[in-house]
Formats: structure tokens, sequence, C-alpha cells
């Protein structure tokens, strides 16, 4: 119990202090997930949303497929971006496995379905309810998307900072295409599992105290884009 | 003489619309001239909306066929829609008069000066910053309106438009619409309401059960409906 106290108020002292070494894991984590979130946005936003709005035989297969992959184990989109980064691999000669940008392609392997998921299921309430005045004006649901992805920003946002927070708590993945190497790949996740097994108690609990606070501050956010969306579409 | 590129009049010839084995219209042949309102009445489940909806091209006939005059291909562009519930973007007021100018592919600056003037024809310019989706019901259709407007149709469709406007936003709005139809533009409307159907019908189609009973000038049709439905519905009397 004691152990316990003084690992704690170690770790308020380090966060406090703003440690290099804990500030540069929080910087290279924040860096990491971002990059990936926007990467995976890129994809998986237009993919949402074409799928809100097309209408095909095996629809129905994708989006189960689309929902099944949101629960994709992070460890297994480390493998297999491990086994496509490997020096054996078809990528291998980029010579990325054990980078950052492994990290971030990894990440947004993981997050880019959530994305697709939870856009498509946002944007086709909205495709229903603008379809045929949309259809009046001459633009058929190809044309359609990015007035959907514009018009659904309030509720995208969230699912953006949804996709935040898997990336950023997730340790499976940036572990095995990481490395978890000091100072070059290590993230708030991955120093938190090296930390707590090497018994170092108070430099994981700064981190995990640093990763729960960003976590809150997102949810935070989320609740407020929210509020100013219901304030602002009626 | 008529400019060589209008898309009136429009023939619509045995036309017929089926969903779900029912017939919901049956051999409707129609010609809609330049000029003033054509007002659509008839009995509720009569077809007037399928029948608007048919003739912009939001539904493929399963009978018949609708030509329009003009060069072919042209009509599409050049007539517009309003709904019952008006369907407006989550963005400002200008920006959803302007949205439809710039999915035609006009310049930017044409679409915000064009934008800008539907407003001022519908009352709203004091309001161009606002969400369009915060304002009231009437504020929302004179706004669905302009956005009409601004494109500049030959033709406007209009599918039950004061449905649910309390009088003072209804008057607003045929205000707009005989405004419109003085400068030019060729108004087909239904309506439920036989005081509107009076106030601006040029011409009547008197739907009834999928079939056009009647189609004459507003006055004669008012004067001495031709038929013992027609009759009976402007009577008062349930028909249906």
């Amino acid at each position: 119990m004691n152990d316990l106290g003084s690992a704690f108020s170690t770790a308020l002292s380090l966060v406090a202090s703003a440690d290099p070494a804990v500030a540069q894991i929080v910087l290279l984590s924040l860096r990491v997930s971002l990059t990936a979130v926007a990467l995976a946005a890129l994809v998986g936003l237009p993919i949402g949303a074409l799928l809100a709005v097309s209408r095909f035989p095996g629809r129905g297969g994708v989006i189960v497929a689309l929902n099944a992959l949101m629960g994709l184990p992070p460890v297994v989109a480390g493998l297999v971006i491990y086994l496509l980064l490997s020096r054996s691999g078809p990528l291998g000669p980029l010579g990325l496995l054990f980078t950052p940008t492994a990290m971030v392609v990894a990440q947004a392997v993981l997050i880019a379905p959530i994305l697709a998921a939870l856009a498509r299921q946002v944007l086709e309430g909205l495709w229903e309810e603008y379809a045929e005045q949309l259809r009046s004006f001459g633009a058929g649901p190809r044309r359609a998307v990015p007035t959907l992805l514009w018009d659904g920003r309030f509720a995208l946002l969230t699912v953006l900072l949804a996709g935040f927070g898997r990336a950023a708590a997730e340790v499976g993945a940036v572990m095995v295409v990481g490395g978890n190497i000091e100072g070059f790949t290590r993230v708030m996740t991955t120093a938190i599992a090296l930390e707590t097994s090497k018994g170092d108690l108070p430099l994981a609990l700064a981190l995990g105290l640093v990763l729960m606070a960003i976590v809150l501050g997102v949810n935070a956010l989320a609740q407020a884009m929210r509020d100013a969306a219901a304030q602002w579409a009626g | 003489m008529r400019a060589p590129d209008t898309i009136l009049p429009l023939h619509v010839e045995g036309l017929g619309y089926r969903a779900g084995g029912v017939d919901i219209l049956r051999e409707v042949s129609l010609v809609i001239e330049a000029g003033a309102p054509t007002l659509v009445i008839g009995p509720n489940g009569a077809g007037k909306s399928v029948l608007l909806r048919l003739l912009h091209g939001l539904l493929a006939p399963s009978a018949g066929c609708i030509a329009w005059s003009g060069m072919p291909g042209s009509a599409a562009r050049r007539q517009a829609m309003l709904f019952q519930r008006p369907v407006l973007l989550r963005r400002s007021v200008l920006a959803n008069a302007a949205y439809p100018l710039h999915l035609a592919g006009l310049p930017r600056g044409e679409c915000e000066a064009r934008a800008r003037e539907a407003l001022v024809l519908v009352g709203l310019e004091a309001l161009a910053g606002r969400p369009a989706r915060r304002l009231s019901g009437g504020e929302q259709q004179r706004l669905a309106l302009a956005r009409a407007a601004a494109l500049r149709p030959e033709i406007l469709f209009l599918d039950e438009p004061c449905a649910s406007l309390d009088p003072a936003a209804t008057k607003a709005v045929e205000e707009i619409v005989a405004n419109l139809a003085a400068r030019g533009t060729k108004i087909v409307m239904t309506t439920h309401d036989l005081g509107q159907a009076r106030r601006l019908a040029g011409d009547i189609v008197f739907l009834h059960r999928g079939r056009v009973l009647e189609h004459r000038p507003a006055e004669l049709f008012f004067a001495a409906p031709g038929t013992p439905e027609a009759t009976a519905f402007l009577g008062g009397e349930l028909v249906w």
C-alpha cells in the first residue's frame, strides 16, 4: 500500500515537472495516433459515405464485414502490417519496420474500418432525408458524397474522436510493428506495459494518468461538439 | 412567338404509374403550356404528388411518355421542385440558396450574387448568415422557394408547399409564387386548398383516382365543373 502511495506521488511529480522522457513519449503517442486518424479519415470517411448512398448486390455483406472489422484485434492488425513490412515481406525494401511510420500505418489500418462503419451509420440517415431533394437538383449518389460529408461534419467529428480514442489506447499494433524502442518508437501504451513488467510503477502510473487525461479530454470535446451541433442544426 | 430554346409546352401521353401492384396513375394525357399557373387538385390519394414527381423525373413512369420541347436533354436543368416539407441543408441560409448553383457548375461569384438576389425576392436577405434549420416553418419554405428560384427554372413544380404552414406564411408563399409566375416562370402546383387554387390558377387539372377528369381554364372549371366528381369535390362533399 505504501509502495502504491509513493509510486503515485512520484508519478504526479513526474507529470507536474513535465519530465523530458515522459514528454517525449506523450508527444510521440499523439503524433502517431493523430496522423493515423488523419490517414484513416481520408480513406474511411469517403468509403463510409459511398456505402451510405449506394445500393448494390452484396451491400449487406460488405456492411457486416465492416462492422466485424471494427472489432479487429490490434495485435492482428499489427501482425498483418508486420508481415507486409518485414524484410522478406512485399514492402520490406522500404525499411519501415520498427519506425513511427509503421506504427502510423498499423493504427490507420486498425481504425479505418471503424471510421467507415460509423460514418456509414451516421450518413445513411442524412442521405434518406436529402436524397429526393438532391436528385431534384440533378445530384446523384456520387455527387452527394461530398455534400453528406460536409453536412454531417459535427457527427463525423465525434466519429473521428472515437477513432482517436481507439488508436491512442491500443497497445498491440504499435508494439508489434514499432518494437517499443526507447526514444524512437516508445509510446504511452507500450511504455506502460514495459515499465509495469519491469516494476517501475511511477513512470507507468505517470503515463497512465496522462493517457486517462487525454481520453477524458477527448470525450469532453465530443460532448461539447454534439451540443454545438444540436445548437446549430436545430 | 416563342423563344426557340424553351422546354414548354410539355406533352404527356398515356402516362401510367404502378407501385405494389396498384395503379396510382392511369392514362394521363396533358399538355402543359407556358403562361399562368397550372393547379393540380383532387382528393387525397388521387395521385397528385406522384404526377409531379413523374413530370420532374424523380419517378420513372410505368407507361406512357413525357415529352419536353426544345433541345433533347436540356429539360432537366431548367426545372425545379419544391416539396411539402422543405429539405434544407445544415448550412447557412445563403449557402442553401447557392448550393444548387454550385452543383450546376456556376462560377463562385455568380452563385453568391444569384443566391442573394433570390433571398431578396423572398424577403430573407437579412437572415443570410443564419443557420437554415433554425428558421421557422414559413421561413424555411420561403428559403426553399428562393433556392429553386435562384436556379431560374423555366418550370417550377410545387407539391403542397403550404400544407403545413399557418395563414400568414401561406400568404407570403403565395405572393412569391405569384411573383415568380408574373416573371414568366411556369408554375405547376398541387394543393388541398380550393381558395388557394382559385387565387393562383390559370388552369386546373382535376385528378380523381389516378385519372385526369378535367383540364380546363380555372374560371370555367370553378363556374361549371364538367364532371359529377368535380362538382361533388367543389361542393365540399367527401370524394375519394
